[in-house]
């Protein structure tokens, strides 16, 4: 039931590092938050792991296959990626932004998608509820709009490997919950979630496991309610906060930055 | 628009091309109807044995007009091609090898060569003028602070200057006549006096070029959303990135060698045929090759025709149609630039 695993990963973009021997687990069928203050190495991180750049050293492996040393191609089927509100000023119907999540299926000279590739956009649309935008223009919509879009090209890849970057971080409430349950829903699937954030209180309520990184280091790894004390939040983020209990679980309520 | 749509649409391009061809043959002080073209042609290609067409009419078809017409429409569809490739590579709505400077860079690489008498390897000279332009222009931008398209454009307009004035310079020393139209010839293009050779140049450089980018339509699709996106679907970026920019720098560079630096074709052709095939490279490529070699074509008739017997540098034509275009563009992406 291994999931992804990083040992000993280093990334340095021609300074000092800026993972640093970091070493962590996504269990698989769960969906694991990487939270820390801005600038703590999670989206470089992330980004190595799908493949933008290669680390000084480490090792990332996903259920047996080493990753890193995967065909780019082979690595894109297995593991997809979502950002935050990533926007284009290409002229793309939602289906052809879609369609984009097939490329690692097709030979380049294909002359368009095949039935096979069809049938998983629509599938994909379909779950997240927006069979409706297939032929509107990308631009047009709304940013949480776009962001299930993302996401539905995400679910294209079919991936079993599903890494997200802040992908909630420019959707309304709604938009945030929608997004939680059809991660947890994917999980249900054997889907394995990576995904970086910010809000703690949704890493402390939605997320199975948490990493916690600062500095370019992981400063904590476990289940959120074991990891996200009073304490930590005070070293990692500088910020004093207490954790209550509401009527349906705890909530973290931020006091003053230290 | 759907599949059988798209299918009819581009066999009337082919069409509206081959059409645009013959009628442009037959343009001249000369006249000479469109069976004499054809006649010419398929004499030439020895399908007819024995032409009725008389020599002098023949050389006029087959000798000055016909490398010109294809010279004309190769330059159209390379120059375009490289636009619309160069804009998704960059992500920058604004990029075209004229307005980054590889056209004035490639116009300073071949007039060099020429100048020292080194004339066979004036298309080397183009390409690695081209090449040094653009090194140059994403250079600058990055010492600017990153890539943005209007960076990208300021940065190309002080290489495209510093260029030009060095072409002019070069010609006016070493020029022992009218220094000045050879000049503007290099400088707002021009493709009077055409040659087979120059024909055969630039359909080489589209027949090397042009499938490679159009069987990287897939690649290009996937920068939509940025570099992180690309290598998340398995493209290798910054391999790829650099094998199509080499490829469009070349490009530039044969068709500056040809034609001179003629500027707007790479701007305005991809943005119009975006408008109706949309985004997706795989029907946008060959579609920007084909209105770019139809507008060229045009363009460089308009300049026979326009003060005939004078002609008319084609780059003012195509600048005429371009610049207020590159208006109506800016205007599109005020939000970005």
């Amino acid at each position: 039931m291994t999931g992804l695993e990083v040992r000993g990963l280093t990334i340095s973009l021609g300074g000092p590092p800026i993972v640093d021997r970091v070493d962590l687990t996504a269990p698989r069928g769960k969906i694991t938050g990487l939270v820390g203050p801005n600038g703590a190495g999670k989206s470089t991180l992330i980004g190595t792991v799908v493949g933008l750049n290669r680390p000084v050293e480490g090792t990332v492996h996903f259920s047996g296959d080493d990753l890193l040393g995967l065909d780019r191609r082979a690595r894109a089927r297995l593991c997809a990626y979502v950002e935050q509100a990533a926007t284009t000023e290409e002229r793309l119907t939602v289906a052809e932004v879609v369609a984009l999540g097939r490329i690692p299926f097709a030979p380049a000279w294909a002359s368009g998608p095949d039935p096979a590739d069809e049938k998983s956009c629509m599938e994909a649309l379909s779950r997240l509820g927006m069979s409706a935008f297939a032929g509107r223009q990308f631009a047009t919509l709304s940013g949480g709009e776009q962001q299930r879009v993302h996401m539905a090209r995400a679910l294209a890849q079919q991936p079993q490997l599903l890494l997200l970057d802040e992908p909630t971080s420019s959707l309304d409430i709604r938009g945030q919950l929608q997004v939680f349950a059809l991660l947890r829903s994917l999980a249900t699937e054997d889907c394995t979630v990576l995904m970086a954030l910010h809000d703690l209180n949704l890493a402390l309520t939605r997320c199975d496991w948490l990493v916690v990184m600062n500095h370019g280091r992981v400063v904590a790894e476990g289940a959120p309610m074991e990891v996200l004390t009073e304490r930590l939040i005070a070293d990692v983020y500088g910020v004093e906060a207490r954790r209550i209990q509401g009527p349906v679980g705890p909530v973290i309520v931020f006091e003053t930055a230290l | 628009m759907t599949r059988s749509l798209h299918t009819t649409a581009f066999a009337a391009l082919w069409l509206l091309l081959l059409a645009s061809a013959v009628l442009a043959v037959t343009f001249g002080p000369a006249d000479i109807n469109p069976a004499e073209v054809w006649t010419t042609i398929l004499h030439h290609l020895g399908l007819i044995p024995e032409s009725p067409v008389s020599r002098l009419r023949d050389a006029i078809v087959w000798d000055l007009r016909l490398p010109r017409v294809i010279a004309a429409l190769g330059v159209g569809a390379g120059l375009a091609l490289a636009g619309a490739v160069m804009q998704a590579l960059t992500r920058n709505p604004l990029a075209d090898p004229y307005l980054l400077g590889l056209s004035s860079g490639a116009a300073l690489g071949a007039v060099a060569l020429v100048v020292v008498g080194l004339t066979a390897f004036v298309p080397l000279g183009a390409f690695i003028g081209s090449l040094a332009a653009l090194g140059l222009a994403l250079a600058v931008t990055q010492v600017l602070g990153g890539t943005t398209p209007v960076r990208a454009i300021l940065a190309g307009i002080s290489i495209s200057a510093l260029a030009s004035a060095a072409t002019s310079f070069i010609i006016f020393w070493s020029a022992t006549g009218d220094s000045y139209r050879e000049i503007l010839s290099w400088l707002m293009g021009s493709l009077s006096g055409s040659t087979w050779i120059d024909a055969a140049l630039v359909a080489g450089a589209i027949m090397i070029c042009a499938p490679f980018m159009v069987l990287s339509a897939r690649g290009l699709d996937a920068f939509a959303f940025g570099d992180k996106a690309a290598a998340s679907l398995g493209v290798d970026v910054v391999r790829l990135r650099w094998m199509l920019l080499l490829a469009s720098a070349l490009l530039t560079g044969i068709m500056v060698a040809i034609g001179g630096a003629i500027g707007f074709v790479g701007l305005v052709v991809p943005h119009a045929v975006r408008l109706a095939v949309g985004s997706g490279h795989r029907r946008l490529l060959p579609a920007t090759m084909l209105v770019g070699a139809i507008f060229m074509l045009w363009a460089d008739t308009l300049a026979r025709a326009l003060f005939d017997p004078r002609e008319l540098p084609v780059g003012i034509v195509t600048a005429l149609v371009g610049a207020p275009a590159f208006l109506l563009i800016l205007m599109r992406y005020r939000r970005i630039t």
